[in-house]
């Protein structure tokens, strides 16, 4: 409470930490999809690319701070909250659309749920440094 | 000669090479972790234990690379070395981020990437074996 805080210091560099974390591990699943099997399952190997892009955008964007880093922090973190959701909801309702595995089949339990818990995290963290950027 | 066992018993990054950094990822997490709960920003032991398990896992990559040098294929190639790459990367991530932040957050940042560095492992000992499997 009596410290001001900005969103990239204290539980947010250990929020960015975690993006960096996800950006790692979805740009390198997504590189190595399309890199060698890109025919076998192109959209969900684009959707990887995508959530990996979001992931790097949305940590550079907390870590940048300031008001136009917390606009492309906020846009990413709500784009993937739908997406995690959408994707989600949309492997369980028709597997064949995403034959093989991203970041966000099945809520993202391959990771641990943690892509559906990150991006609530993101949003919550904006949410409370809203008046300490200024 | 004999029969053909399992291709897994051949893996390089299986065993005591595999269960050292496990086992030293696991300690410094917890160690992480009560100093976050205490409030406490990361300490000597913290960055020693990030050094040792850093090592660990050169050692690991280095006997992969050599295996592979020796004519053995991993799995799924591609995977293997992008795992191995990563993991020799996230104990210095968590070193910078955790010399960034000296609060008790970065414990917190400690611990969370000595929580994954095991997953890791793991996920580098599947993308060896996948042909046995």
């Amino acid at each position: 409470m009596a410290e001001t805080r900005r969103t990239n210091s204290g539980p947010g560099r250990l929020l960015i930490a975690v993006y960096l974390l996800f950006a790692i591990a979805a740009t390198s699943r997504a590189g190595l999809q399309i890199a060698t099997k890109f025919d076998e399952a192109p959209v969900a190997y684009l959707l990887s690319a995508l959530a990996a892009l979001i992931y790097i955008v949305a940590a550079v964007g907390l870590a940048r701070a300031g008001h136009t880093g917390r606009r492309v922090a906020l846009v990413c973190c709500s784009v993937e909250l739908v997406g995690v959701v959408a994707v989600g909801v949309l492997s369980l309702v028709d597997r064949e659309l995403f034959p093989d595995e991203t970041v966000w089949s099945q809520f993202g339990s391959g990771y641990g749920y943690i892509p559906l818990v990150l991006p609530v995290l993101g949003l919550f963290w904006l949410w409370r440094t809203r008046h300490d950027h200024a | 000669m004999g029969p053909v066992t399992s291709v897994g018993t051949d893996s390089p990054v299986d065993g005591i090479v595999a269960t050292v950094p496990i086992v030293l990822s696991l300690l410094v997490a917890a160690w992480a972790l009560v100093a976050a709960v205490r409030h406490r920003p990361p300490d000597r032991v913290q960055f020693v234990g990030l050094a040792v398990l850093e090592v660990a896992l050169l050692v690991l990559g280095v006997l992969a690379l050599v295996a592979v040098g020796g004519g053995e294929q991993p799995g799924e190639p591609g995977a293997f070395f992008g795992y191995l790459v990563t993991l020799v990367c996230l104990p210095p991530l968590a070193w910078v981020l955790a010399r960034m932040e000296p609060t008790r957050w970065g414990s917190a940042i400690v611990c969370a990437v000595c929580l994954v560095t095991p997953v890791v492992v793991v996920r580098l000992q599947q993308t060896w074996e996948v042909l046995g499997g």
